[in-house]
């Protein structure tokens, strides 16, 4: 496993005067869970880029020593391939240039929709299954890379309830069991808190707060970030007590533009 | 779990459909070579086929079936499977490019420059030699100021290669249509039009090695590619993020695709449709996955063509120009499998 990520000065514009984001001093420590919180077009999505090293950063660096593998939102494919197919994309990096995947890429492959839970579905067409099915094919494909840290764009944001619930289960086993980093961006906050070890709220151009996610997910910088009163709900469940976080309706404090 | 090994075989046991249509081309070539308006039966086919080496020994004039196999058909047949398969693959690895099914080999503006090549030569009444070279250098360099063009858009994405493609087809369109207009109606316009209707009845052994040799290094190429071009049909940054080079895959997937098809306009003019069609039916029989897809296409294509050649040179008295023929007799032929099918092979999301 890698040292972790470090994040420094690091800063993105696409014209070269109006700044996304500046002067972020990140550590992802190796083997956590991390989570990117900010709301609609703060940037994450350039952070996400210029983590994976498809987008040159404007200023600072992005110091990672291991591979990263990418799980994008939910998306649509142009043809309807297969499972087993989407997976083994996952091997391109492995597969050299002017060859075909050969049967211990094809091992591979099932070997990682086994271990999600997913092999019976290897002859399926990707297009037919569900929205959770598809993120955890997709999960299947970053395993396959064989990365160490994995990037999920919105891993939840297009999952009803029971799916976001396996999906987080999984970024917890991706994390605690076999040892990967797991990056994530969100719009839940209590996902961030009940999923992740440290959290970044991109609360404004050069103002971000990161730490320790119990710390650093409370009410007034959750409504700082989102422009609208955020209550900190905690509840019981088996023993065991739990948070969600909910904005008071109608009461929009902040007059932050959305 | 399913076994490792049941998937490893499951490419192999699908490949079934591969000598399938192998056997099925070997078939049609050989009939191909029996029917016209000198019927030679297969015996003799046969007999020639294996006493003689085609374009290497020396024929007697005398013997007419020998002359008629050797020096007619023979070629005919051969330049029209080599440009079927060049095009369907061409457009069965354009339509993966490009994340659309509804691409043709016309998209990236080649076909355009190399009929503008064609159509000059004509006018300047230079050889066959002389039209195939001026075609294939003009699809070459239509497809060179597409390349320009989006360098200096400085925009990488793929809409901009599909709008590159289409200003400089339209281009190259526009000055053909020139050449037309100025064209001696009596002498030089009747032979543009019949060339851009598409034809193979001037084969000769010299076209067929034009394409052969271009198709063993492009179309060979483009197949050890055929797996990859499954990563192009992702998202760029997705596909960027499983740790490829996406740009420097495209355009060489698109460089070879043009060598294709400049090659197959500059032998026969412009045969429309199959690089659109075949495709799509050898997705319904072999699935979406690329790997498998272009040597079907390949297959395919060779075989549609053959057909509709077969068809061109022997339904009426006259030849009918092949281009009329694919899209006439193809759009049924497709409608009828698109409606038995329903689709299959690409996404409905």
């Amino acid at each position: 496993m890698t040292d972790g990520i470090a994040l420094s000065g690091l800063g993105h514009s696409y014209d070269g005067r109006n700044w996304i984001f500046r002067d972020y001093d990140v550590a992802i420590a190796a083997g956590s869970v991390f989570a990117i919180l900010g709301p609609n077009g703060c940037g994450k999505t350039t952070l996400l880029k210029c983590l994976l090293g498809t987008l040159h950063p404007a200023a600072g660096s992005v110091q990672c020593k291991g591979q990263i593998a990418f799980v994008p939102q939910i998306f649509q494919v142009a043809f309807d391939y297969s499972v087993l197919d989407m997976v083994l994309m996952g091997r391109a990096k492995s597969i050299s240039f002017f060859s075909q995947p050969v049967k211990h890429d094809i091992a591979e492959a099932l070997a990682a929709l086994d271990h999600l839970g997913m092999a019976d579905f290897a002859e399926r067409p990707f297009g037919e299954l569900s929205g959770g099915q598809r993120q955890l094919v997709i999960l299947a494909r970053a395993l396959v890379a064989k990365a160490d840290v994995i990037v999920m764009d919105e891993p939840t944001s297009a999952l009803d309830m029971k799916n976001q619930s396996l999906i987080l289960e999984w970024i917890g086993r991706l994390s605690g069991d076999l040892g990967y980093t797991v990056i994530f961006t969100t719009h839940n906050p209590a996902q961030a808190l009940a999923a992740a070890d440290d959290v970044l709220l991109m609360l404004g151009k050069c103002e971000y707060a990161s730490g320790r996610a119990p710390d650093v997910l409370c009410e007034e910088s959750l409504s700082r970030l989102y422009g609208v009163a955020i209550r900190r709900v905690p509840f019981e469940h088996e023993g065991e007590t739990q948070v969600t976080f909910s904005p008071v309706y109608g009461a929009n404090c902040y007059d932050s533009p959305p | 779990m399913p076994s490792v090994e049941a998937h490893a075989l499951r490419p192999y046991r699908r490949n079934l459909l591969i000598p399938g249509l192998s056997l099925a081309l070997a078939a049609a070539a050989l009939w191909s070579l029996t029917i016209g308006r000198y019927p030679v039966p297969t015996t003799q086919i046969l007999q020639i086929l294996f006493s003689h080496c085609p374009f290497l020994d020396s024929i007697d004039y005398d013997n007419v079936p020998l002359v008629i196999v050797e020096i007619v058909r023979l070629p005919r047949v051969l330049l029209v499977i080599l440009c079927g398969m060049s095009l369907a693959m061409a457009g069965a690895a354009l339509q993966g490019v490009f994340r659309n099914p509804l691409v043709g080999p016309e998209v990236c503006g080649v076909s355009a420059g190399a009929s503008f090549g064609g159509v000059l030569a004509i006018i300047q009444g230079w050889s066959i030699t002389g039209m195939v070279a001026m075609a294939f250098a003009f699809g070459v360099a239509a497809l060179a100021a597409a390349f320009l063009l989006t360098r200096l858009a400085q925009n990488r994405a793929v809409v901009a290669l599909v709008l590159a493609g289409i200003i400089i087809g339209s281009f190259f369109s526009a000055l053909v249509g020139t050449a037309q207009y100025f064209a001696d109606p009596q002498t030089k316009l009747p032979s543009i039009i019949y060339w851009l209707l598409g034809s193979f009845a001037d084969a000769n052994a010299n076209k067929v090695g034009i394409v052969a040799v271009n198709f063993l290094l492009a179309g060979t190429a483009l197949l050890a590619l055929r797996w990859r071009i499954n990563l192009l049909s992702l998202g760029d940054t997705d596909a960027e993020a499983l740790g490829i080079h996406i740009e420097r895959l495209r355009w060489t997937v698109v460089a070879l695709v043009s060598l294709l098809v400049a090659a197959q306009v500059s032998v026969s003019g412009g045969v429309g449709w199959v690089g659109l069609v075949v495709p799509h039916i050898a997705r319904m029989a072999v699935g979406p996955n690329h790997a498998k897809l272009l040597p079907a296409s390949a297959l395919l294509g060779g075989l549609y063509l053959l057909v509709m050649d077969d068809i061109a040179r022997t339904v009426a008295v006259d030849e009918i120009p092949i281009g009329l023929l694919t899209a006439i007799i193809g759009t049924p032929a497709f409608a009828a499998i698109f409606w038995k099918l329903k689709g299959k092979g690409w996404s409905n999301d």
